[in-house]
């Protein structure tokens, strides 16, 4: 029960001036994953039958390298900012919304350094 | 969380009254109601009517009228104009939100019933009539109204033919909320987000060569869940009784406000 009227129910908190740089972002990093991941997968399929070393001597090319790289941060950045619009969507209690969106972030922080790391083992370490 | 499943006291019960055509009836069809009344204490039911079509209007809303005249005079639902013009009936219709008024009742095929409901997620004062408290106050919160600083002239205020255009499809819609009621962001965030129906308005002022206040209003709506909740899932514009394209709308507004960052 609130005696609230039906405008200020409306008005609420007010406007929070953002989400254009999110929608934006969203817009941007899904063109980029249309090149990236097709490219991705061409070059996957062509490599079938090569052996572990091959392998590794593609990822250490730098321009594969730095490909790869923008291919897993472009697709974990696209990712996260899709879980966060599903989990606004969705879970509508305040604190279990904070964790979710956090635990979401944190994943894909740990998913994206996991794979930048790797990459850059390989091009370092071999 | 998003609920699922009706809460226990809005399970609908689906064998309500039977009302059965008057004997010589040649040409029946079946309406199945929805009905709920507070005072009641009873959960919802569905009531089933068969009307005598011989001696009825084509479209659902003279059905209703009819029912409400010669069968069953409690039940209750908005009407007025009768043309589509004022937006009151709009329900749901045979699984999709109309206007009770233009719809055909021979557009629900053969010997299907006639399933008619509220306008869905909204709370339900009585029967058909759904509580508009909230829709409507999101409208006046876009203050849909011309603004501006300059001195008014001392005639009209001037627009070129070019400008006018670009308010057509928009000053058609006849706020029947149709389109909010059918939209999964609205349904599950209705509280926050603006809904298809009230950011069309909002871009009809947007769109206005004669606003001065462009900016304002765009600040206004920029807002994860004022604006953003849109998803352009459709159901808005697939469900307009007037041909109109809120998803459209809600696009350009997106589209200014990149434009402005950009």
């Amino acid at each position: 029960m609130s005696l609230r009227t039906p405008l200020a129910r409306a008005r609420g908190l007010g406007s929070a001036k953002e989400g254009v740089s999110h929608w934006w972002a969203q817009r941007l990093t899904s063109l980029a994953l249309v090149p990236l991941v097709l490219w991705f997968v061409f070059s996957v399929a062509l490599m079938t039958g090569a052996d572990h070393a091959q392998f590794i001597a593609w990822v250490q090319s730098p321009i594969v390298a730095g490909l790869l790289i923008l291919l897993i941060s472009v697709g974990l950045l696209h990712s996260q900012q899709g879980m966060q619009v599903v989990i606004e969507d969705y879970v509508h209690g305040e604190a279990s919304k904070v964790v979710t969106l956090f635990l979401s972030l944190s994943i894909h922080v740990v998913l994206g350094l996991t794979g930048v790391l790797s990459i850059l083992m390989i091009l370092f370490r071999g | 969380m998003v609920e699922f499943a009706l809460p226990a006291n809005s399970k609908i019960n689906k064998s309500g009254k039977k009302h059965t055509a008057p004997a010589g009836a040649t040409k029946t069809k079946t309406f199945r109601v929805y009905r709920w009344d507070p005072d009641s204490g009873e959960t919802p039911r569905e009531d089933v009517y068969e009307v005598d079509m011989d001696s009825c209007g084509p479209m659902v809303l003279d059905a209703l009228i009819k029912i409400k005249n010669e069968i069953d005079p409690t039940l209750t639902f908005r009407r007025s104009c009768r043309e589509g013009v004022c937006g009151s009936c709009a329900m749901n219709i045979d699984g999709s939100n109309t206007l009770a008024c233009t719809k055909f009742c021979s557009d629900v095929e053969g010997d299907d019933e006639v399933k008619i409901y509220p306008l869905p997620h909204m709370p339900v004062v009585k029967d058909l009539v759904p509580d508009l408290n909230h829709v409507y106050a999101q409208y006046a919160s876009i203050e849909p109204w011309l603004k501006t600083t300059t001195a008014a002239p001392e005639r009209e205020r001037l627009q070129t033919p070019e400008d006018r255009k670009k308010l057509d499809g928009l000053w058609e819609c006849i706020l029947c909320f149709s389109c909010s009621t059918s939209c999964p962001s609205y349904w599950w965030n209705g509280d926050r987000y603006l809904g298809p129906a009230v950011l069309l308005q909002a871009y009809r002022f947007i769109a206005d060569s004669r606003d001065e206040e462009t900016g304002t209003r765009l600040d206004n709506l920029e807002d994860p869940f004022r604006l953003f909740r849109c998803h352009t899932i459709m159901n808005c514009t697939k469900t307009c009784p007037k041909g109109l394209n809120p998803a459209k709308a809600i696009a350009e507004i997106k589209k200014l406000m990149v434009e402005r960052k950009v």
